[in-house]
């Protein structure tokens, strides 16, 4: 609308148009608007604010020592033991809490580097067309053509049996994803009359690319990361569900889930079942979080 | 004009639209009355944000979501639309009611030909059988003209020009004979020979068949040529209406006189586009280094006179930038296309030179080449003597001379980079290529937006906060940041409404008188090179058909593509008073 308002001759004082909304909103209350908009999106930082205060505060919070045995086994949940415990007597509640630490971590490693070598591929494929382009779209061609779980465990297997390599597998079975959004937002922007100003103005191509170009696929990658990282917790705890990466005693919620699948037939249903339950929280979690996540980093959704 | 009003075809009687946004509800659209005859052209002006397209798609119930009629009626035969039940419209539009819209290949289905296309709609309203529908689809494309129907019928619309896809879309909005044609901007996008051939072509279809027909547009000299009576709409509201030679030679409003003033037609100056009556050339307002700081002394009496064309002495000089046989041309899937081929010309100091030509002329191919953006294949093009073509395009941005030679790009909406604020757009070649510190920065980002009409308060702004002109004014204060020698526009007015066109262009006339800038300047419109540029090319499929001065070229165009362009052009009805130095419409 405000296109059809008379234009202001040059040079002539204007004051009326400029107290409009004078000087734009700044990031915190843009954030703060969107979070009033998406009651969803609340929900999923509430939520990923109680999973990162009981990663952080871990053992301190676990009422018993999740790897302390004891004589009361398979008791059902009740007041002493909420969660129940399992068939050495130890706390699953405490288990439960302690293991969150270790999963997001696995989650938020795994990410952070497909997310970062992704990009860089992505970035590269789309504004360098040619052959380097060929041998990065094959590559990840490649990687896609495997069924990804099957490629993570052949990883873990080839390259033993660590946490470390757990993060590194679900890092390379992300990274396609990535690059994907990455080339396709930069294609679409390479030749924008805005890059060919950035070139006018001295900037050198690489410059084009990472500070004019990069940042403006925050918003999809934004999305990305955290549907990719409810993935990625589900993906570490498969492996260790299917007994690679992370090793017992230790507490994880894919391995918690593998012992307590034994007993559901039995009837200790708990053990199984809240670990379960944390896993699925936690995908919630960050899939909640997505739209939220893209409108606060992309300007323009400020008004 | 007629004494007795015919009954009227279909009548929209105050009819407001809302729409329902974050906040509230926003009338988009209040108190719009019109009415139609039969056989009778309706135009509905208004730029940008008027409310001429949301009161015609109200008027078929074809709002977005959000939108809704809150106030009014729209009588078609008898029936309010307004309370029609869904269904008795799905089968008045198309048969009685049929629309065009911007954007031909968008209104095309992409996996289907347009064969198929048109049969599905003649089968729909009942008007062919599954075996007769091919013969019909081919009566409706001979219809509108088409060369060759039978090509045609079997081409997806990808295969088919923009011009093309428009006849298809007009063969498909007049196969079921409808009685009323809404045609929303239906030329808007296409080149002006292809304009002039689509509206032709409607005018006579319209005449033929004796419809009735609305045409929405922007453009009123394109509205004045085509439409028996036309309507002026501004924020959602009529605000007048007339014939065109009413609202031409009368104009009654201040808006419409200002619309009237700001449409390009042969003869006026550019001081005569803008409302309001102003002083001599603008000075510039802060100490300037600059070499002469005295105002323009003489006030041009002639108005054919452009501004910033200051004769430049010496006339042996050499010349600012001069291009040598430059060609280039591209790999397709369908074969070598030659953007440009063995184009030749120069550009002498502190003077402007138009490039016209039409879509795939090759003029903004060229305009990137002379902006050292893209490489030619052959050819050399040297800038004060210096060979700019020995450094590839891709490692130019740290030429010496890269400063010297800046574009203006047109404003699509992705001329500014959309996650910086403006402040930071205008100031980024500062950063870049000078030595500036962060304070003289900033005090010359504020220097560049005064001298752009751009106000301080703008700068925190982002793209999207900002409305196409001032837009536009970013985007030369960032050209301009570096103070060039040499200019490269590239479009900069294409995609504004007309008032703000003709602001700019006159900022950019000021900007050019007061730092002596040559400009190159790149338009499809032979009455902005009028306004413009001391001399002129035309080019046309990649080659230069025509160059001179721009009064040789344009008072006794050469080439018969030139005269072609200049006859295609709408040429609106005279406009009575015209303001003078102290003409009646100062406010």
């Amino acid at each position: 609308m405000s296109a059809s308002a008379p234009e202001p001759l040059p040079g002539a004082r204007v004051s009326a148009s400029t107290s409009a909304s004078g000087s734009a909103p700044g990031a915190f209350a843009h954030a703060r608007r969107v979070l009033r908009d998406n009651p969803v999106t609340l929900v999923g930082f509430v939520l990923l604010a109680l999973l990162l205060v009981v990663a952080v505060g871990g053992e301190a919070l676990a009422p018993y020592d999740p790897l302390a045995s004891s004589d009361a086994v398979l008791q059902a949940p009740s007041f002493a033991h909420w969660f129940g415990t399992d068939a050495l007597g130890r706390d699953v509640f405490s288990r439960v809490l302690v293991a969150t630490r270790l999963d997001l971590s696995i989650a938020v490693a795994a990410v952070s580097i497909a997310c970062v070598v992704g990009s860089a591929l992505g970035a590269v494929a789309g504004y360098f067309p040619g052959a380097l382009e060929s041998v990065i779209d094959r590559l990840l061609d490649t990687i896609m053509a495997f069924p990804l779980f099957v490629l993570a465990m052949g990883i873990v297997a080839a390259l033993g049996n660590t946490v470390e390599n757990i993060v590194y597998a679900t890092a390379v079975i992300n990274v396609p994803f990535y690059a994907r959004v990455v080339r396709a937002e930069v294609r679409i922007r390479r030749d924008a009359a805005f890059a060919r100003a950035a070139r006018l103005a001295g900037n050198p191509e690489w410059r084009v690319l990472l500070v004019h170009l990069l940042p403006n696929a925050l918003p999809p990658l934004t999305v990305q990361v955290s549907l990719n990282l409810g993935w990625a917790v589900l993906n570490a705890a498969g492996l260790s569900f299917i007994g690679l990466g992370v090793r017992p005693p230790t507490p994880e919620w894919g391995i918690m889930v593998a012992e307590g699948a034994n007993y559901i037939v039995s009837g200790e249903w708990w053990l199984a079942m809240f670990p379960g339950a944390a896993l699925m929280l936690a995908v919630f979690t960050f899939n909640l979080m997505g739209d939220g996540l893209r409108d606060i980093v992309d300007p323009a959704k400020r008004t | 004009m007629s004494p007795t009003p015919p009954p009227s075809l279909l009548r929209v009687r105050d009819l407001a639209v809302s729409f329902r946004t974050r906040d509230a509800d926003v009338e988009a659209v209040r108190g719009v009355d019109f009415e139609l005859a039969p056989g009778e052209t309706l135009g509905i002006v208004g730029e940008s944000g008027s409310g001429k397209s949301v009161s015609v798609q109200a008027m078929m119930r074809i709002l977005d979501a959000g939108g809704h009629i809150s106030c009014g009626e729209i009588l078609y035969s008898g029936i309010d639309l307004r309370r029609a039940a869904e269904r008795d419209l799905r089968d008045l539009r198309g048969r009685e009611l049929a629309m065009v819209f911007q954007d031909p290949r968008g209104a095309l289905n992409p996996i289907r030909t347009v064969g198929r296309q048109i049969g599905d709609v003649l089968r729909l309203h009942a008007r062919a059988t599954r075996t007769t529908a091919r013969a019909a689809a081919m009566r409706a494309l001979e219809a509108v003209r088409i060369q060759d129907p039978g090509r045609v019928l079997d081409a997806y619309p990808f295969e088919l020009s923009g011009g093309m896809c428009q006849r298809v879309v007009i063969a498909l909005a007049l196969a079921c004979d409808p009685r009323v044609l809404i045609a929303d901007e239906p030329t808007t996008g296409l080149d002006v020979t292809t304009q002039r051939a689509v509206m032709d072509l409607i005018a006579g279809l319209i005449r033929e068949r004796g419809m009735g027909a609305i045409l929405i547009t922007h453009d009123l000299a394109l509205a004045a040529g085509y439409c028996d009576r036309i309507v002026v709409m501004h924020d959602g509201r009529i605000v007048e209406r007339g014939t065109p030679a009413e609202l031409f030679g009368r104009p009654r409003e201040p808006y419409t006189r200002r619309l009237v003033a700001a449409t390009l037609r042969p003869g006026v100056s550019l001081e005569q586009l803008l409302p309001e009556v102003r002083p001599a050339r603008r000075t510039v307002a802060d100490p300037d280094p600059d070499p002469d700081p005295d105002p323009d002394p003489d006030p041009d009496p002639d108005p054919d006179s452009k501004p910033g064309s200051a004769p430049v002495d010496g006339a042996s000089v050499e010349p600012l930038l001069s291009a040598r046989s430059i060609s280039l041309s591209f790999d397709t899937p369908t074969g070598q296309v030659h953007a440009v081929r063995d184009v030749s010309f120069e550009i002498e100091r502190g003077r402007s030179l138009g490039l016209v030509g039409e879509s795939g002329s090759g003029k903004s191919t060229t305009a990137a080449i002379v902006a050292r953006l893209q490489d030619p294949d052959t050819g050399t093009l040297h800038f004060e003597g210096v060979d700019l073509t020995a450094v590839p395009a891709r490692r130019f941005a740290r030429h010496a001379l890269r400063p010297r030679i800046q574009m203006v790009f047109q404003d699509s909406g992705d001329s500014l980079n959309p996650r910086h604020r403006a402040r930071h757009s205008i100031a980024e070649p500062l950063e870049r290529l000078t030595r500036l510190g962060r304070r003289e920065r900033r005090d010359r980002v504020h220097a560049l937006a005064e001298s752009v009409g751009l106000p301080g308060s703008l700068l925190e702004r982002f793209p999207h906060q900002l409305s196409g002109g001032q837009r536009a004014r970013v985007n030369i204060a960032r050209a301009i940041a570096l103070d060039p020698a040499l200019l490269v526009l590239d479009e900069p007015t294409a995609a504004l409404d007309v008032s703000i066109q003709a602001v700019v262009l006159n900022l950019i006339a000021d900007l050019r008188a007061e730092r002596e800038l040559a400009c190159l300047f790149v338009t499809h419109d032979l009455e902005v090179v009028r306004l413009m540029c001391d001399d002129v090319l035309v080019m046309r499929a990649g080659e230069l058909v025509e160059r001179g001065t721009v009064h040789q070229v344009l008072e006794a165009p050469a080439h018969e593509y030139t005269r072609l362009l200049m006859a295609a052009r709408p040429v609106p009805p005279p406009v009575a008073v015209v303001a003078g130095p102290s003409g009646p419409f100062g406010k």
